[in-house]
């Protein structure tokens, strides 16, 4: 019961904050309902049991990427916000049925497929099973250890790349 | 009537698909830049949801870390499209995707 007020209360601030982050005419205020809309996605991830994910989400999302985009927005100076004319040839209405009909088919399979009973991963019985710090890092450093090095390669890349990218001049 | 109280996997795809879909219509309407880039960030959150939700339905840690890798890759792709961004503002004075046209043929 309480974990169903919760859930429907965070389900709800994260599609509302979601369409306000889309919907919203200033840039600035979309970027601060996009903090709130990954708090909220934390704060699922605590209710899942997930709380080292909740964590990293909070310090990587809403501490790092979000500051980052801040940071454009302010740099960027728009004299002439981007949705200043209209362009006749953007069907916008048939952009959003399309996306409804997607919506109602996902919604559908998700339904349908309900009904199969999920089974648990057999060899997932050995991992003492808990949303702790201790089970995520102990497979990051043990079965998913070459993928976790090669995560680590692209940030580092991607932070070069980042660095060449916004200088002014090579 | 209990049963109405018992949140399941679907109402995660439900929410999923709905965070999913408004990151869409976000990519779809929207003519400013930066906020496609955020609906990107909505779009890998949905992805990130349905991860964690049967990570733990299935009583597995699995889907925790590939949903790390996907914030990982959600940080790079955020880092090196941000600055393509600058970079592109600087040369052109705009963050209108309509105005983005240098590589059309």
């Amino acid at each position: 019961m309480g974990t169903a007020i919760a859930f429907y209360f965070i389900s709800a601030c994260i599609l509302g904050f979601a369409v306000l982050v889309i919907s919203t005419k200033d840039t600035v205020h979309s970027v601060l309902f996009l903090v709130l809309d990954f708090l909220f996605v934390a704060a699922l991830y605590v209710l899942l049991g997930a709380q080292f994910l909740a964590a990293i989400q909070i310090l990587v999302y809403a501490g790092g990427i979000v500051v980052l985009y801040l940071f454009v927005v302010m740099l960027v100076n728009l004299k002439r916000p981007p949705e200043a004319h209209s362009d006749p040839h953007r069907k916008t209405k048939l952009g959003l049925g399309l996306a409804a009909a997607v919506l109602a088919e996902l919604a559908l399979l998700a339904v349908r497929s309900s009904d199969m009973p999920v089974r648990p991963i057999v060899e997932a019985a050995a991992v003492p099973v808990s949303g702790n710090t201790e089970v995520v890092g102990w497979m990051l450093y043990t079965s998913y250890l070459i993928p976790f090095e090669i995560a680590s390669m692209l940030l580092l890349v991607a932070m070069i790349g980042a660095i060449v990218l916004a200088k002014r001049e090579l | 009537m209990a049963d109405s109280f018992v949140i399941t996997p679907t109402h995660y795809m439900l929410l999923s698909a709905a965070l999913f879909i408004i990151g869409v219509i976000g990519v779809m309407v929207r003519r400013n830049i930066i906020i496609i880039f955020m609906s990107i960030e909505l779009i890998l959150n949905a992805v990130n949801i349905n991860l964690v939700a049967y990570s733990a339905q299935l009583q597995n840690a699995v889907g925790q870390v590939f949903a790390i890798f996907v914030i990982a890759v959600a940080a790079a792709e955020a880092a090196v499209g941000l600055g393509i961004i600058l970079a592109f503002y600087r040369n052109k004075e705009t963050i209108n995707i309509d105005e983005m046209n240098l590589m059309r043929w």
